[in-house]
């Protein structure tokens, strides 16, 4: 296997130089088209289960393995290079809400599967195209670094030591399930990411063979910071020691609020660069309304401009989006790497960079 | 300089439970409101990364940090600068790289325990992706010259990025800062050390940073804050040109290099750069000159002399001068009603200051014993006027205290009665080896209140059982304190409290005893503190019934199979230059205080660290040096006049082992017996190691080997001294000649022991090592002394009295408990074989007592009182 790994690193970043590669569209928000009520989640096999599990989207994977399919089919068609395996809650810690928590490695394990399956039927038809699987490691629905007790800043509800044990787990699954790369994304607070990029480094030597590593921060509003308060610098110096083959930014925030940052990151940082935004901010139905070929343009434009090497779509973006990013960039160059001064690079909330 | 300043990074070092006495006392207390304050008032300061300690004994230091860390991530004023998470416990700074979602630095790691922990820590550090510090530092110590320093740093280096991977520029260097200007002539050059190290390593290690405790160079001149400021400037100034990048340093506190009066600068420049033997002292002389404090003390020492004469008395004794005492007394005397109420009144009332701020840390206890020495002077003064008028004087209680028969160590004891004495309890202390039936009469005569009994030896355990039991038959009322170095808080609980009901308290340390006391003579306190004292120690008790043996015990027969099987066959044990036994009288003590080990000096005194970083250590530092210095004057002083004269013997023997003992024989013929030295071997089962016994170093009988033994006294004139100075009120002198005729005996062991390797019995003739290296046994043998832990019996001494004829010799003494008189003592055994080293036998069972009880023609009963501390049973 170690030969395979090291190709696999080496044929992306030889992609990642010669073209932008294009990653996949929301997960969530495409299930949320099919209207599934409580049974369709529970299935056969959950039937009888002893809490309600309606929105525990990463299950359908088990119940509905077919609509899971067709919305990964429908990224590949539109032109992904890089499709999202369906496990952002599938952490024990995340599946706990569910009481769930011990099939949490199953669901890692069947979500790899599925779109390993998927990605090898699309690289078949056209072994010009290779599609890639992304394990993504969401997360989880608790902070390491934030209270969730205003009144007790020191309490946590979460350990790294846990976060650690629940993440070498899901990476474990997702390997074996046949993942190209681990994607740790939406990341709210940096520790926890800490803790994931820890678990992944565990996990690989668990296994004996390292994958490529996808890191994406999610700043949380306008004030341009994570919600554990870190700028994009100072994120970036907290998470580039694991070496990922990119660090970006998804969700939160649509094109338009996201772009300066986009830019800061694509200046400081000597990895490729990923951003997977919304598809603008929700309205007041909770519906992201930001058509395709609007997206596209500012999209386009974060191409021309020379600040990305991998592009998709966080919530509200669909196939439609996917195709139009796909087709607008195709003949776009990709960001070249800047090469670095060596510094120490430090970082509380903000980013120290001494001579 | 500005231009240098801002590409120097500066690490705040408030928060720094080591370092800042208060956050120390904010963390115990657990204000961490206030806690936070000093994090966030030092990034206001232009701190720009923050150093966190919470290295504290009393402290859950784990605990502490993640407490504290959880709370910074709360605060966005702190939060935004990174973190350097500060322990010597590893597992502490595992515990804060978790709580930290920033790139942080860790302080720190070294080579001080070889490279397995180090690459270790650095693999897991480079997970967590954090920065380290790393102290020029390995197995050796740590590095002081600029040599050691590159050479460690390279070798850390080296390991860091060619095995491991750990990015260049993520390494701190930490090449140690010393103080200067200490009058110790080895100080003299450190700063030059550092600065060149450092030179070295930023023009050889590419992207590393060099770093240090910037403050830790002026220590000599702490309260001069002015001086100080400049030497940090003067020292940043060159190290920076050096490439030092960064430190820990007060940013609120840095002269501007350029603002520096010229001849101050000059003379700190000297200094730093050790331009000369006599820079040093001339900064000394000129520091006064531009400190604002010393101006205005000097202005004080002419003016404290014309405050109202209660005030000179409080000054006197806070400040330990002798000079005015009986004139001030005198004064005070005239003037009251009577001579008792100057006592009364202000001399206690000054008394009470010291008390106060003994108690709040901001006195150390030789400070106090030079206070209690001026309180007694004043009490003497008084005296003749007090007797004249025959009244007593009032006391808060008077205690009834005794180092117990067969001992005769008192170091500990006597400073216990200064500090009861400086809390006005009046103290009659009956010196050392005082028999039950004395310490209890002179408690009924003198109408006593509590009886304080000390021991520093293993079978005064016994003796203190003995006195409690003596109590209860007699019936007795008074508490019973319990101190002294063997005494513990789990043997008092479960040997002597069963014994004597009335009350039996523990008390750990000098600074204790006063609480104690006080609760022990209210009225109102006593019955609680009694009884949670009794609750306490019951639960102490269940706790040692239950500890179940760390390891299991094995029969002795098992235990001999798994004896150390040392190769006789292909070694030949030295034969000795010299045998026979050989007399060391005029030993000086110029020689012998080359080899002292100064670290156990400052124990005795209860200030905690090691020699000689405890010099400059940032809490006791100037206790440190002030000690150090009268320690040393003290031996100018013995060197001088002749009035302590260290003796020493040692004997070297033919000698064979048989079973677990070695015959000990009058010549080569190895016919004729002199004496069996009889050894006790570990009966815990073990897997890995052997089950030793000191016996197994000597050769059985067929290959010829030799064994030696030594005694060595600080000298017979010990007690004298002290009782001189007692009879001039004088008990800081009377506790410090003992403490020094203590590292004479222990400097003379050392220095006997080289000279039996190198001459006498000559097995190491070219074996050349430093003092540090001698303290650090880095030498071929070892000399176990019978009463510690490789040979915990200690009749096994009359063997040594016998073989060396000691007392005939020498003159020391043997006492019924096999104590030496006197007490500045040493002895014990010799062993050549390069394998031999020190162990603990720990618990012994029944069988293995048994048979020693035959060997030593004991009976079991008195082996196993001799043993009691070691046995791992019950005795019938």
């Amino acid at each position: 296997m170690p030969s395979n790994t090291v190709n696999k690193h080496a044929e992306l970043t030889e992609a990642l130089k010669q073209r932008i590669l294009i990653l996949d569209g929301a997960m969530g928000t495409m299930i949320q088209e099919h209207k599934l009520e409580e049974q369709d989640y529970r299935g056969e096999r959950f039937k009888d289960w002893h809490v309600l599990i309606k929105g525990n989207n990463d299950l359908l994977s088990l119940t509905q393995p077919k609509i899971i399919a067709d919305i990964h089919r429908g990224f590949l068609n539109a032109g992904a290079d890089i499709v999202e395996t369906n496990t952002f809650n599938s952490t024990t810690i995340s599946m706990e809400d569910y009481d769930m928590a011990s099939i949490s490695r199953e669901v890692n394990l069947e979500s790899a599967k599925l779109a390993r399956s998927i990605c090898d039927e699309f690289t078949a038809k056209n072994p010009e195209k290779p599609r890639y699987v992304a394990g993504v490691l969401g997360p989880t629905s608790k902070t390491c670094s934030i209270s969730p007790d205003v009144n007790d800043p020191g309490y946590r509800n979460v350990t790294f030591d846990k976060l650690v044990t629940a993440y070498v787990e899901s990476t474990l699954a997702l390997m074996e399930g046949g993942a190209d790369l681990i994607l740790i994304e939406t990341i709210f607070d940096t520790l926890n990411a800490k803790a994931a990029s820890f678990a992944v480094e565990e996990a690989f030597e668990q296994a004996g063979r390292k994958l490529p590593v996808m890191i994406s921060g999610t700043i949380t509003d306008a004030s341009g910071r994570t919600l554990s308060g870190q700028t994009t610098e100072a994120f970036y110096n907290s998470i580039r020691h694991i070496k990922p083959i990119s660090i970006g930014l998804n969700c939160a925030l649509g094109p338009d609020l996201l772009r300066q940052y986009v830019e800061e990151l694509s200046r400081v940082c000597e990895t490729f660069v990923s951003v997977h935004p919304n598809a603008g901010l929700p309205n007041e139905f909770g519906e992201y309304d930001l058509e395709a070929p609007e997206m596209a343009e500012e999209i386009i434009d974060w191409g021309k401009s020379g600040f990305i090497n991998i592009v998709g779509g966080c919530c509200g973006t669909t196939p439609a989006h996917i195709k139009a990013f796909a087709k607008g960039l195709e003949a776009v160059k990709p960001r070249q790497l800047p090469e670095l001064e060596v510094r120490m690079r430090l970082s509380g909330l903000e980013a120290c960079n001494l001579n | 300089m500005t231009q240098q300043i801002a590409v120097f990074t500066n690490v705040g070092e408030r928060t720094n439970v080591t370092g800042s006495a208060m956050f120390k006392r904010l963390i115990m207390e657990e204000d961490y409101e206030t806690a936070l304050n000093v994090a966030r008032e030092q990034v206001e300061n232009g701190a720009q990364v923050i150093d966190i300690n919470m290295d504290e004994a009393m402290l859950d230091s784990k605990a502490a940090m993640v407490k504290f860390l959880n709370l910074i991530a709360s605060e966005p004023d702190i939060s935004k600068v990174p973190i350097m998470v500060d322990s010597s416990k590893w597992e502490v700074i595992e515990a804060g790289l978790k709580c930290i979602q920033g790139k942080a630095i860790v302080n720190s790691i070294s080579l001080k325990e070889g490279e397995e922990p180090f690459i270790r820590q650095a693999k897991i550090i480079k997970r967590f992706g954090a920065a380290a510090v790393v102290m020029a530092f390995d197995t050796d110590g740590q590095a002081d010259t600029a040599d050691r320093k590159y050479e460690i740093c390279e070798r850390s280096y080296r390991i860091l990025v060619d095995e491991i991977g750990f990015p260049p520029e993520d390494i701190i260097f930490d090449p140690n800062i010393f103080a200067v200007a200490t009058g110790i002539e080895e100080h003299d050059n450190y700063a030059v050390e550092f600065i060149e190290g450092t030179r070295r390593i930023k023009q050889n290690l590419p992207h590393c940073k060099v770093s240090g405790g910037v403050s830790n160079v002026s220590f000599s001149f702490r309260g001069n804050n002015p001086v100080r400021e400049a030497i940090h400037s003067v020292f940043l100034y060159h190290a920076i040109k050096a490439g030092m990048d960064m430190g820990i340093v007060n940013a609120g506190q840095l002269a501007v290099y350029d603002d520096i009066p010229e001849e101050l600068r000059k003379a700190v420049e000297d200094v730093i750069l050790n331009t000369d033997s006599g820079a040093g002292e001339r900064l000394v002389e000129l520091a006064p000159k531009f400190s604002g404090m010393a101006q205005a003390e000097r202005v004080e020492d002419l003016e404290w002399r014309t405050w109202p004469v209660e005030k000179r008395l409080e000054h006197a004794l806070v400040k330990g001068i002798t000079e005015y005492i009986d004139e001030d007394t005198e004064e005070c005397r005239a003037g009251a009603d009577k001579p008792i109420h100057v006592i009364e009144g202000p001399l206690m009332d000054g008394m009470n200051v010291v008390g106060d701020l003994f108690g709040a840390g901001k006195m150390f206890l030789p400070q106090v014993v030079k206070s209690a020495r001026v309180m007694k002077r004043a009490v003497a003064y008084l005296d003749p006027f007090i007797e004249a008028e025959k009244e007593e004087g009032a006391t808060n209680g008077k205690v009834v205290m005794a180092t117990v028969k067969g001992d005769v160590h008192d170091i500990g004891k006597n400073i216990v009665g200064v500090v009861l004495q400086c809390n006005n309890y009046e103290v009659i202390d009956l010196g050392v080896m005082v028999p039950a039936e004395k310490i209890l009469q002179t408690a009924i005569d003198e109408k006593a209140d509590i009886i304080g009994l000390s021991g520093l030896i293993t079978p005064s355990l016994d003796e203190m059982v003995h006195v409690a039991k003596e109590m209860t038959r007699r019936g007795f009322e008074l508490p019973l304190l319990i101190g002294g170095a063997t005494t513990s808080k789990a043997h008092t609980a479960v040997k002597i409290e069963p014994q004597y009901d009335k009350g039996v308290v523990y008390v750990n340390n000098a600074s204790r005893a006063v609480g104690v006391v006080s609760n022990l003579l209210s009225k109102e306190l006593k019955p609680a503190f009694l009884e949670k004292t009794k609750a306490e120690y019951v639960k102490v008790r269940e706790q040692q019934a239950r500890k179940k043996p760390r390891s299991k015990p094995v029969t002795i027969q098992r235990a001999r199979d798994n004896a150390a099987q040392l190769d006789w066959d292909t070694y030949t044990p030295p034969v000795p230059k010299k045998l026979g036994v050989t007399e060391f009288k005029d030993v000086s003590i110029a020689t012998l205080r080359k080899y002292i080990d100064w670290t156990p000096y400052f124990m005795t005194w209860s200030i905690a660290g090691k020699y000689p970083r405890i010099m400059t250590d940032e809490v006791v530092g100037e206790q440190a040096q002030s000690l150090f210095k009268d320690a040393n004057e003290m031996l100018d002083e013995l060197e001088q006049s002749g009035t302590l004269q260290p003796l020493g013997v040692i004997g070297l023997f033919p000698a064979n082992r048989v079973g677990d003992d070695i015959e000990i024989y009058t010549d080569e013929t190895r016919s004729e017996l002199l004496t069996t030295s009889c050894h006790l071997r570990q009966q815990t089962e073990k897997t890995d190691f052997a089950n030793y016994c000191l016996a197994d170093y000597i050769a059985p009988k067929g290959t010829p080997d030799y064994f030696g033994a030594f005694a060595v006294t600080g000298g017979l004139e010990e007690d004298d001294l002290a009782e001189a100075f007692d009879a001039k009120q004088d008990d800081y002198n009377k506790i410090m000649v003992k403490a020094v005729a203590d590292r004479l005996a222990e400097a003379f062991a050392e220095y006997l022991h080289e000279q039996v390797r190198k001459e006498y019995w000559g097995f190491a003739p070219d074996e050349n090592l430093s003092n540090d290296e001698l303290i650090r046994e880095n030498y071929q043998g070892i000399r176990p002394a019978p009463g510690y832990p490789a040979c915990p019996e200690h009749t096994e001494k009359k063997k040594i009295w016998q073989l060396l004829d000691t007392e005939k010799r020498i003159g020391m003494q043997l006492t019924s408990s096999y104590a030496m008189w006197p007490g500045a003592a040493v002895s014990g055994w010799y062993f050549s074989h390069p394998e031999a080293k020190y162990y603990a036998v720990a618990a012994v069972q029944k069988d293995q007592v048994e048979d020693y009880a035959k060997r030593t023609n004991m009976t079991l009963e008195e082996a196993e009182r001799w043993l009691s501390p070691n046995l791992g049973y019950e005795p019938e």
